[in-house]
């Protein structure tokens, strides 16, 4: 990400669902192959314009982790008519807030201004898109500053160490196993030609689309969309990513010792992403398990037991590839992780053995169904949404997620619960504390 | 970029303009027979309510060996009524798929309730129990004062935490604002349940109070419920105002921790909300450092030298005290580099001010971007609470250009040198101190 505007609460919620409003999006397809997804919506004076590119850490080769997002950071650097660092000034003068961000699977450049501004941004992203320098004195310094990225997010950070760590454990093939930030050494040895190589396989309309949502007129702001992406020549189909990962067979586990207060407890299992009939299920069980006081790991670990600070369960569907579902725990000052452990199993072991109750299920769809209409109340989220759909599936899948979450039964939550809940099957990493080696 | 420019406006012209905000927004405001103040808007497009109650109970107002209790009453306003038990509350929320948060700064208490349209019955209730018949009960005291312990343990491992705390520490000496509104684990061990009955007693009272009500809902419907289920909240004794904080002397403090990075705080006082030379200084400081990729400070430290990923200045106005402070984090050996850039561009502003295209891009950022900053419910009712706590008006929104655009270039370059003092910097510095070596590196510099 260029700058740290959004909290990784706000990262997680777009994880939760998405409304029926959404069939209201307009699809139109240029003649490059640049899809463009608009949804009016007049609730608020602005509109946000989002260009999706298909390409992030999952594209990227050993020795090379970490291009995607050091190619989002120079796309900043200019084109032959907009300066270094110049763009997101043009932005803010107009009113406007811009950012970009890089996942495992896709990277995304934005701005959200007023309505009469917002063909200052069409105009600009398109000519990014095709005229980004990438090059010149600002490659050094830009490196540097990714590497202070990465010292901020990461190395400092016990919990995002913790979960780089475990994830290439988890994965040993599938390209998931990389962070996206990238290795340090990676990092330092990215070269000018690696971003050059990596924007002209993948920075074509082709390989990209285009989601706008707020407050416009959809045949106004599609003919200003034509007008200045429609020129962009269409560029040969990128590489397809076949990696798979084999199935696990045996627990792994790992553990991380660094400078920290609390040790943390995380665990990965592997899960089917969206395409599956299960996902529906698993997002049901993620609720059931940690969403709110009254779920099972938090009543038990947070409330009545006190053994963690914190308790996270997240099946994380929206991804291209199967990924993982995975439990997070900070356990409490003098507390065993050992114990923390135990009763987690214990807690999972019991959603295994017995189906939830019928209140229990109504609850955790009303919750479900609830985030899905507070999700809509920012136009960036909504986008946000719309966008990722259409990363792995097509985006009108939004529209049949509440009535597949509504068909979940008690039964197929035990069902998904005892088929990807195995212990042979995750990835146990734990953050052992330890303390500075004085001064 | 004329080129592209000239398009625009082509494209503006077609387009019809947004109404005024205040238009969008429709704000009442009311005042239920209790003193409740009430701020309405309503907003159909989703059928989903927010509410935002900011309340005068923040820690300023609690014993300093107390340290923690303000917060830990609007902790524990979930955790138990006279009529629910926490596991019923909980249970009562989740399963309408509602959240409801409380949190704690020095000056309020805020509790915040989303809901669906539906539901709102419901939620008021709970919302009028917690804020009136709020139990404590002592288990529950008991586990919260855990659970904020394990916070205050937990922060030690987050150098950015570390450095907010001690800067405030030494900004404020002896002062509610210097203290970590958490309190110590020693403070917080010491709040007995009396205490909190008291503080909540005195303090959780509806003339000290701000509900802003923004979603589906009428403003007739919301006042008639409202009065209805806040009917036995009664007035408490007026809350005073304080004079602002004393400031602490400059210094410079250095944590030492493991780490690859050295986690800058440099600073010293600022205004309150209120001052009327607010506008002029954000404007100021957004072209010093609080305008992102626009701002001074990221163009030296992070596009120039790549020293930071981030870096920011910011005037942190409350209603009755203000810091000025400038955050960043470097790896540890270039912490004295770092902090020697920022420096210089705090004396460059304040000696030569800022030029007109710099104040012009700054006005009209603030200007252009304001409907924009508030386009949720959720950020529209923290808008309304604070526009009331502030005595802004309810035409702020509209009048807010105005003020921004009668801005000069000569306020830009008084304000700078008034509310700018280099030599009065604390700077708090945790990293990895050896290798950071902030003393020798700034002794060697040009110094400060």
């Amino acid at each position: 990400m260029r700058v740290l505007f959004l909290s990784l609460a706000l990262l997680l919620s777009w994880i939760k669902p998405v409304q029926a409003q959404t069939s209201r999006v307009q699809e139109v397809v240029l003649d490059n192959g640049l899809k463009v997804l608009l949804l009016e919506d007049h609730k608020s004076a602005a509109v946000t314009f989002q260009v999706w590119y298909r390409v992030g850490s999952r594209n990227e080769l050993d020795g090379k982790s970490g291009l995607s997002h050091f190619l989002e950071h120079m796309m900043f650097k200019g084109t032959d008519k907009v300066g270094p660092e110049e763009y997101a000034r043009i932005i803010a003068k107009n009113g406007g807030n811009s950012n970009a961000f890089t996942t495992t699977d896709y990277t995304t450049y934005f701005a959200t201004m007023s309505r009469d501004k917002i063909g200052i941004e069409i105009e600009l992203e398109a000519d990014r898109m095709v005229n980004a320098r990438l090059d010149g004195d600002t490659f050094e310094a830009e490196k540097m500053v990714v590497m202070e990225e990465r010292r901020l997010r990461t190395d400092d950070n016990p919990g995002t160490a913790l979960g780089e760590m475990v994830s290439a454990v988890a994965f040993m093939i599938h390209p998931y196993r990389r962070p996206v930030i990238g290795w340090m050494p990676d990092i330092l040895n990215l070269t000018r030609e690696d971003l050059r190589r990596h924007y002209k396989t993948y920075y074509i309309p082709n390989n990209a689309y285009v989601v706008v949502v707020g407050d416009f007129a959809t045949e106004e702001i599609l003919a200003k969309i034509k007008q200045e992406f429609g020129k962009i020549p269409r560029g040969a189909e990128p590489p397809k990513v076949t990696l798979e990962e084999l199935p696990q067979k045996g627990e792994r586990r790992a553990a991380l010792k660094k400078e920290a207060e609390l040790p943390m407890l995380t665990m990965y299992y592997h899960v089917p992403n969206i395409k599956s009939a299960d996902a529906y299920a698993l997002d049901v069980l993620s609720v059931v398990l940690a969403s709110g006081r009254s779920s099972r790991l938090y009543r038990d670990l947070v409330y009545q037991k006190q053994l963690v600070t914190s308790v996270d369960a997240d099946y994380d569907g929206l991804s291209v590839d199967p990924s993982v579902f995975l439990i997070n725990a900070q356990v409490m000052p003098d507390k065993d992780p050992a114990e923390i452990e135990r009763e987690i199993n214990a807690l999972v072991t019991q959603v295994q053995a017995e189906t939830v109750s019928d209140r229990e299920l109504e609850k955790a769809k009303n919750q479900v169904e609830a985030s899905f209409v507070f999700g809509q109340d920012s136009i960036f989220g909504h986008a946000m949404r719309i966008g990722q759909y259409e990363s792995v599936v097509k985006w009108q899948l939004i529209d049949s997620y509440l009535s597949g979450i509504r068909s979940v039964t008690a039964a197929d939550v035990q069902r998904v619960a005892k088929k990807y809940l195995d212990p042979d099957q995750r990835t146990v990493g734990r953050l052992i504390p330890v303390k500075e080696s004085g001064q | 970029m004329r080129k592209l420019i000239a398009m625009s406006i082509q494209l503006l012209a077609a387009l019809s303009m947004s109404p005024h905000a205040e238009a969008r927004l429709a704000v009442r405001r009311s005042v239920l027979g209790n003193g409740l103040v009430v701020l309405t808007s309503e907003q159909k497009a989703l059928p989903m309510v927010t509410l935002n109650l900011l309340i005068e109970a923040g820690s300023r107002f609690e014993p300093a060996e107390r340290a923690g209790l303000a917060n830990l009453t609007s902790r524990l306003l979930t955790y138990g009524t006279k009529n629910r038990t926490a596991p019923q509350i909980s249970d009562e929320l989740d399963f309408i798929g509602a959240t409801l948060s409380t949190g704690c700064s020095e000056e309020t208490a805020a509790v915040s309730l989303t809901l669906l349209k539906k539901d709102l019955d419901i939620g008021l209730q709970l919302l009028a129990e917690v804020l009136t018949l709020s139990a404590f009960p002592p288990e529950e005291i008991e586990r919260q004062k855990q659970a904020i312990i394990a916070s205050i343990r937990a922060k030690e491992e987050q150098p950015g935490e570390i450095a907010e705390l001690k800067f405030k520490e030494a900004l404020f000496p002896k002062s509610p604002y210097g203290r970590p509104v958490e309190g110590t684990e020693e403070s917080v061990r010491r709040i007995e349940r009396a205490g909190l009955l008291e503080f909540y007693q005195n303090y959780y009272r509806p003339n000290h109070a701000i509900l802003a009500v923004v979603g589906d809902v009428s403003p007739e419907e919301v006042n008639k419920k409202l009065a209805q289920v806040f009917r036995t909240w009664e007035k408490g004794a007026a809350v005073a105002p304080v004079a602002p904080p004393p400031a602490g002397q400059p210094t410079l403090i250095l944590v030492n921790k493991d780490l690859t990075q050295a986690n800058i705080i440099a600073g010293h006082e600022g205004i309150p909300r209120t001052h009327p030379d607010y506008y002029a200084i954000q404007v100021m400081n957004y072209i010093l450092g609080g305008g992102g990729f626009s701002s001074r400070m990221m163009e030296s430290i992070r596009n120039q030298r790549g020293l930071a990923y981030s870096i920011y200045s910011a005037f942190e106005p409350e209603k009755y005290a203000g810091s000025f402070q400038v955050t960043m984090q470097t790896k540890n050996e270039s912490a004295g580099e770092a902090i020697r850039v920022a420096v210089d561009e705090i004396r460059k502003m304040r000696e030569q001010g800022a030029t007109e295209p710099e104040i012009q891009e700054a006005k009209d950022y603030l200007i252009g971007n304001f409907p924009i900053r508030f386009d949720t419910n959720r950020k529209v009712a923290s808008l309304l609470a604070q526009i009331e706590f502030f005595g802004l008006g309810l035409d702020y929104p509209d009048r807010y250009p105005d003020i921004i655009r009668k801005v000069t270039r000569d306020d830009v370059l008084r304000v700078a040198k008034r509310y700018l003092q280099p030599e009065k910097l604390i700077m708090v510095v945790v990293a990895d101190q050896a290798k950071a070596a902030v003393k020798t590196s700034l002794d060697t510099g040009k110094g400060l």
